[in-house]
């Protein structure tokens, strides 16, 4: 075990836990941050993304301990009152059906948008591909994604 | 106007109340996402609330909430359900909070989703609840204005009474309507009076969900709560021996190991008891990240198993199950599979006669189908909250069915049902997986055993490999055609392993007079459960590939050519037992011919291909486009048309059939879960290749039949069809009948 002092959601967290334990379990498992969803484990699906300095990461693979000062950011800390305009574009579109992997989704689409404000179709489904959406809402990710860009104008 | 029967009674009445009193439901929602869906932001929440029967009660201010009988796993049910009762009791949507009902079935009935059947089931009961609600704020406002109740009217939750002049809202009426007694007929709204049915209406959880909070079973957090996992045989086929937890037991955070066993010996299963693995080790202790960690570390040694029966009771009475020993593997199935078409299908059905065609025929086309098992993937793995302790328990988890299960817990737990408790969370996907709630059992075992509150997780690895799959499915279908090269004969064999796939009596049966429908099954040890369309997802796309080419035969157009056979079925149809309407199924290829501009000219790189089926009582037709730009294949445009009655939320339910588009298209192209020796090749999405975001088409157009016909299914008719029009599109494009699933094996895994 040992301690370590996350910024997470603009707050200073410490957490005393083994260094190897991926970022999504401290969340999930010790910081009560469920919003972040366990997928697969292996980076393969996306649920677990958060962002890492606003770039987009996959948490799940993510050891603890090579989290040194960089700003965590989950869903809960994404805006203040849940109306970040990829939230509200993802109203707006009615996108979820179950809703386990929209929160990575949105985490994800919240970066690219921050890279890139103005995204083209194609660089949409590019940043897109590594989250699986298992009911099928692709094209509604899409269509929220560029409502978000929209509102961001 | 239509006068019902109410089927409430006095005794459900008043259970309701003592539960909605009782604040049961409060100490039931343990998660912050389980607080009531709230339409409206700075909806004020009553003082008090009066509770009309099982399904609604009315605050003081006029806020209404309605409970949703059955759970949601994203078909949709927890906004369109309660539309449903909000439309009946004539209430504004915007004054309406949702809720998930508690699991009562005294109360509720048919708490399950599956099947499609949601709505189509609680069509009645649900508008039978607004209805009834609404007759008795009606009497309680007569009684106080000392006025006729026929003379009393309602809009948007106001009561009028316009001779004179006197207004109330619901609110200030609840109070007195709560003691007035149920009323034994009530008017229903006629169709085109609807106001809230048939506009679309947002998921009442949207918020929730695009915040992260806590609503799937695996968000739950309990002070006290041990994670739990297990560890399950690596193969079907095998079993557990022994295991040593040496060098387990002193690993950081490790409460303790132990195997379970899910039945008790010579416990007679019912239909949705399958397991595939009924003795596990068991992993508890106070991390996910300790316990994983434990799971690669324990040694536990497996065995394989003798062959053995089982006895299954349930619907359509006692059966016995032979289950074989043995290590399987996908390239042993399919030889089987061609071996057992030749040798031992058993007629369904027959018309005419079909042999003395095919004898006589003057062309015999003939084509073999095949798919692969399936694994459902929901993105939420199973898992389960459990707290057992000497007198009650307590469960939480994603449950399609719990109505299946809970017989079952109670006998294993050897605790009666009404000290058992059962929350049904949000569902991160079922497909038909999660009713099999054997997870259920498991974590209620684990806490027993445990003796603490504990939250059982299973890992993708765990999920994929479980088993509970697709069946793996064969089909051979022969035509025969006369010198005319007129369609004589129809010939279907359909087999899988362990059921056959064969809906004998659907179309094409009813348009052709000679007619041979057979079937067959090989016996597995790998199980298998529903997934989205059970059968349907797999014959509708060898049956509408096989249609595609006799048309091309004939020299039709696919359409006309289904449009003619349809006719016959229509006007002078062969054989009494046909399942489908043969008119509303014409009516959504008539439908999606129109929308998809079928008749004009498409650019040369644009290849179509139409399907169409009929399942879980509805229709359903896809006209598919594909191109290939530098070898990769593109889905420019679906366009979709369902005739699924009256449609309750219509945004919802176009989503809902783009999400079905998706999933048979990826399906189609790349789904498999093959074996090896009794071990699945793929145990995670590294190598089970799921279908992604560039990989979807670029616009899916769905359009409904417009009708007033009482809803049908909507979750799974709109799949089926999907794998027929991927496979004709194809062959336009690339001159090649896919007939084995996945059309693309070996396209590259992309992470």
């Amino acid at each position: 075990m040992a301690v370590f002092n996350l910024n997470i959601n603009g707050k200073n967290r410490e957490i005393d836990v083994d260094p190897t334990t991926p970022l999504l379990w401290v969340l999930r498992d010790h910081l009560n941050l469920v919003g972040t969803k366990y997928g697969c484990g292996i980076a393969q699906c996306g649920a677990c993304t958060v962002h890492l300095d606003d770039v987009a990461v996959r948490s799940c693979m993510m050891p603890v301990s090579s989290i040194s000062n960089q700003k965590v950011t989950t869903i809960e800390g994404l805006s203040e009152n849940g109306d970040h305009p990829v939230q509200k574009a993802w109203l707006e579109v009615d996108t979820a059906q179950c809703g386990y992997c929209q929160t990575g989704q949105i985490m994800t689409a919240a970066a690219l948008l921050k890279k890139n404000s103005n995204p083209s179709d194609e660089q949409i489904e590019m940043a897109m591909n590594g989250n699986i959406c298992r009911c099928g809402t692709y094209l509604r990710i899409k269509e929220s994604v560029k409502k978000a860009a929209d509102m961001m104008k | 106007m239509t006068l019902i029967q109410t089927s409430f009674n006095r005794r459900s009445f008043l259970k309701t109340s003592a539960l909605a009193g009782g604040g049961i439901l409060i100490s039931f929602s343990w998660l912050a996402g389980c607080q009531p869906a709230v339409n409206e932001e700075l909806l004020t929440l009553p003082e008090e609330w009066y509770s009309l029967n099982g399904f609604l009660k009315i605050g003081e201010n006029g806020v209404v909430t309605i409970y949703c009988p059955n759970p949601e796993f994203g078909q949709g049910v927890k906004t369109s359900m309660p539309m449903i009762v909000a439309e009946e009791l004539d209430i504004d949507w915007k004054k309406v909070i949702v809720e998930q009902a508690p699991f009562n079935t005294e109360i509720y009935k048919r708490q399950l989703s599956g099947g499609s059947q949601s709505i189509r089931q609680g069509w009645s009961s649900l508008r039978m609840a607004g209805a009834s609600a609404r007759q008795m704020l009606k009497e309680a406002a007569a009684q106080a204005w000392g006025v006729p109740v026929e003379e009393i009217t309602t809009e948007e939750g106001m009561l009028f009474h316009k001779p004179t002049e006197k207004t109330a809202g619901y609110g200030e009426m609840a109070s007195a309507a709560a003691n007035i007694e149920v009323p034994k007929e009530v008017a229903l709204k006629d169709v085109k009076d609807f106001k809230i049915v048939g506009t679309s209406r947002k998921n009442v959880n949207g918020k929730d969900i695009v915040t992260g909070k806590p609503m799937f079973s695996m968000d739950y957090n309990k002070e006290g709560m041990l994670i739990a996992m297990i560890v399950h045989p690596p193969a079907f086929g095998k079993k557990f021996k022994s295991f040593d937890d040496a060098a387990v037991k002193s690993m950081p955070g490790i409460k303790d190991v132990f195997t379970i066993k899910l039945y008790n010996d010579s416990y007679e299963k019912s239909m949705f008891d399958t397991a595939t693995f009924t003795e596990l080790v068991a992993i508890v202790g106070n991390s996910t990240w300790e316990v994983m960690n434990a799971k690669k570390a324990i040694n536990v040694e497996w065995e394989d198993f003798d062959s053995y029966k089982e006895t299954w009771g349930g619907f359509g009475g006692t059966r016995q199950v032979d289950v074989p020993s043995g290590l399987e593997s996908s390239e042993d199935h399919y030889k089987e599979m061609e071996s057992y078409s030749n040798t031992s299908a058993k007629v369904a059905r027959k018309d005419g006669n079909p042999e003395e065609a095919f004898k006589n025929a003057a062309k015999i086309i003939e084509r073999t189908y095949s798919a692969p098992f399936l694994a459902h993937n929901t993105m939420e793995p199973m898992n389960c909250f459990a707290e057992v302790t000497d007198d009650h328990a307590q469960l939480a988890g994603p449950l399609q069915a719990p109505e299946f299960l809970e017989n079952t817990l109670s006998a294993r737990l050897g605790m009666p049902l009404d000290k058992i408790d059962i929350e049904m969370t949000r569902m991160g996907g079922g497909f038909g997986r999660r009713a099999y709630s054997h997870y259920m059992i498991e974590a209620a075992l684990i806490s027993q055993k445990a003796k603490a509150p504990v939250k059982l997780m299973y890992t993708r690895e765990d999920d994929m490999t479980y088993g509970i799959y697709r069946p793996t499915y064969h089909a051979k279908y022969r035509a025969a055609f006369d010198e005319n090269n007129n369609l004589t004969a129809f010939h279907v064999n359909a087999g899988g392993i362990p059921e056959s796939p064969l809906h004998a009596n659907r179309f094409p049966a009813g348009a052709i007079d000679n007619y041979l429908a057979e079937q067959w099954a090989i016996d597995s040890n790998i199980t298998i459960g529903a997934f989205r369309a059970p059968r349907s997802n797999f014959i509708a796309g060898a049956e509408q590939s096989f249609l595609d080419e006799i048309a091309e035969e004939l020299g039709k157009d696919p359409i006309d050519f289904r449009l003619e056979l349809l006719e016959r079925a229509i006007s002078n149809p062969v054989g009494e037992r046909n399942d489908y309407d043969a008119a509303r199924y014409a009516g959504v290829l008539e439908l999606v011919k129109e929308k998809s501009g079928w008749n004009k000219e498409t650019d040369a790189n644009i290849h179509r291909g139409v399907s169409a089926y009929f399942c879980h009582n509805s229709y359903a037709a896809h006209v598919l486009e594909v191109k290939f730009t530098n070898g990769k294949l593109e889905i420019p445009k679906v366009t979709t048309a369902i005739d699924c009655g009256i449609v309750v939320n219509p945004d919802a339910a176009a989503n809902m059939a783009q999400g079905a588009v998706v999933d048979g298209i990826g399906n189609a192209l790349f789904g498999q879960l093959s074996l090896k020796n009794g071990k699945p090749d793929q145990n995670n999405f590294d190598r089970y290749k799921m279908i992604r975001f560039s990989e979807a088409p670029k616009e899916i157009d769905v359009h409904f039949v417009k009708n007033e016909i009482d809803p049908t299914g909507m979750g799974e008719p709109p799949f089926p069809p999907v794998f027929g029009a991927v496979a004709n599109a194809l062959y336009k494009a690339t001159g090649k009948r896919h007939l084995n699933q996945p059309f693309f094996p070996d396209i590259e895994v992309l992470g």
